[in-house]
């Protein structure tokens, strides 16, 4: 199993006396895609946070290309790792935010180049190039000099996956892409994503458009109450779901 | 009554200032900008220090705040011209700072510093409350891309705070190009001191701090015009309307606005 990109084991996560994460298991292979779903609540945003480090675990581990996240291991027990390695360890790990998260003091262009020139050291000349070439393969090609303001929410995600595409990362994470879009523009983002999917990128979504887990995911976990309570292809869940509480959900959500 | 005033000293304390008047104004400028540019860079540092993670440093800056917004600005002028050299044991403010072609004469230096000093007591709150403002999405998403904290805030969470903290910034210098005048107090000889002398040889009040407000009300309000320029630059990659240089003087400075929100 040398193409495990991401690896969660037992991972747990507390907020306060709430435990949100319960023992969390998964792993995700090079290409593959993988949707999460589940009702709100049961922790499945929680979980992906908690891969790139933006939540800290409390127990288990986290390893992404074989690196343990956000710890170091120190003796036998798990220390936090110093605020550099792990900045360093995130730029391996996009992610794509339900509120897109622009910066909007910065055009669509800049978004995309900041980070690779700030963090990567890439010169601005290339990383510009590459800016454009990505938002160009989002379809923004006329927008790269508009402010995050005058786009479109639709448009607005497409920047953002851009701009994480422009860390050229092993795998990205998707935090309910489209929960804030109208339904109009939702299309044009999950097509996108579709195509990401198709050319082999490693991708987590957590999202509840079961079209496209049908069109592009590999495998569908369904989270509940801070465990994983099933799992399988697509196919599986809409033919034939095992667990009760996801055939509720499901009928819910289709 | 009215005709006891030397309508014509008036005139030439307004109209025709002598040279020296010209150097206490020009004095009273660089002191007011450079004691707010020590003061925001102070504030910025203490509202990072308010937010660190570090007890210590948030006891720091608390104990600045604290002290500094605490007691009388004039207090804290003498305290640093005549103390601080003395507190610390060497020398903070020097008989004279040698700066290549021009000189500062010690009481300014120390004046400048006390009031940069207490300004950012002040500054602080302002810029902590900007820096609140910006959505916790922001670091999170430069963080999500590599960057580090100081990196994501200079570059990412700052430039979009300086927006929020710009307008009351704004008022803070108006405060400060007034509260220059206090350093007439050890003896910087400023626009206020200009008029205090010209008040002692003559005895003419009236004239002569009509004079001096009069020109102080020209600073703030040459301020207030470059200070909707900020703004209006600022505000150039906002989302909505944007309002044009005269809009906003017509919103910022008070005689228009007033005027036209009685209508």
């Amino acid at each position: 199993m040398t193409d495990v990109v991401m690896r969660a084991e037992e991972v747990h996560k507390r907020f306060g006396r709430l435990e949100v994460l319960k023992g969390v298991s998964l792993d995700v292979r090079q290409r593959e895609t993988v949707c999460i779903i589940g009702p709100s609540g049961s922790g499945k945003t929680t979980f992906i946070r908690c891969i790139n480090h933006l939540e800290k675990v409390d127990g288990g581990r986290i390893t992404v290309n074989g690196q343990l996240i956000g710890y170091r291991q120190k003796g036998d027990k798990l220390v936090e790792d110093s605020e550099k390695s792990i900045a360093r360890q995130r730029t391996q790990i996009g992610m794509v935010f339900q509120r897109f998260n622009l910066f909007p003091h910065k055009t669509a262009l800049e978004n995309v180049i900041e980070a690779p020139i700030q963090v990567l050291g890439q010169s601005k000349e290339q990383a510009t190039a590459e800016g454009i070439r990505l938002l160009t393969r989002v379809g923004l090609a006329d927008k790269t000099d508009t402010y995050p303001g005058k786009l479109s929410g639709g448009q607005q995600q497409r920047v953002a996956i851009a701009r994480s595409l422009a860390m050229k990362p092993a795998l990205i994470l998707f935090d309910e892409p489209t929960s804030a879009l109208d339904p109009e523009v939702t299309g044009e983002v999950l097509s996108v994503m579709e195509e990401l999917a198709h050319e082999g990128m490693t991708m987590i979504v957590v999202t509840h458009e079961m079209g496209f887990a049908r069109e592009a995911a590999d495998r569908v976990v369904m989270m509940d109450e801070g465990v994983i309570i099933e799992e399988g292809t697509p196919e599986h869940f809409f033919q034939a779901p095992e667990q009760e509480r996801t055939k509720q959900f499901l009928s819910k959500i289709l | 009554m009215l005709a006891v005033v030397d309508w014509h000293v008036v005139w030439v304390r307004i109209a025709h200032p002598d040279h020296v008047f010209f150097l206490a104004l020009t004095r009273t400028v660089y002191v007011a900008v450079i004691a707010q540019v020590i003061g925001v860079l102070l504030g910025v540092a203490a509202a990072l220090m308010r937010m660190s993670k570090a007890a210590p440093m948030r006891l720091i800056s608390g104990i600045y705040v604290w002290i500094f917004r605490g007691t009388p600005l004039l207090v804290q002028i003498f305290f640093v011209y005549y103390g601080a050299n003395e507190l610390l044991g060497f020398t903070l403010i020097p008989n004279s700072l040698g700066l290549g072609f021009f000189s500062l004469d010690g009481a300014i230096v120390g004046g400048i510093l006390a009031l940069g000093i207490n300004e950012g007591a002040y500054m602080r709150e302002i810029v902590r409350a900007g820096i609140d403002s910006i959505d916790k999405g922001q670091m999170e998403a430069a963080k999500s891309l590599g960057m580090r904290y100081g990196l994501a805030m200079r570059r990412i969470v700052l430039p979009q705070a300086a927006r929020v903290i710009i307008p009351p910034l704004g008022n803070e210098f108006n405060n400060m190009l007034k509260n220059t005048s206090l350093l007439f107090a050890i003896g910087v000889y400023e626009m206020f001191a200009d008029a205090e002398i010209g008040y002692s040889n003559s005895f003419q009040p009236v004239e002569y701090f009509l004079g001096v407000a009069f020109w102080y009300l020209v600073l703030t309000t040459v301020w207030t015009f470059i200070q909707a320029a900020i703004e209006r630059k600022l505000a150039a990659s906002e989302r909505g309307e944007e309002l044009s240089f005269f809009e906003r003087v017509q919103a910022v400075w008070n005689p228009v606005s007033a005027w036209r929100s009685a209508r």
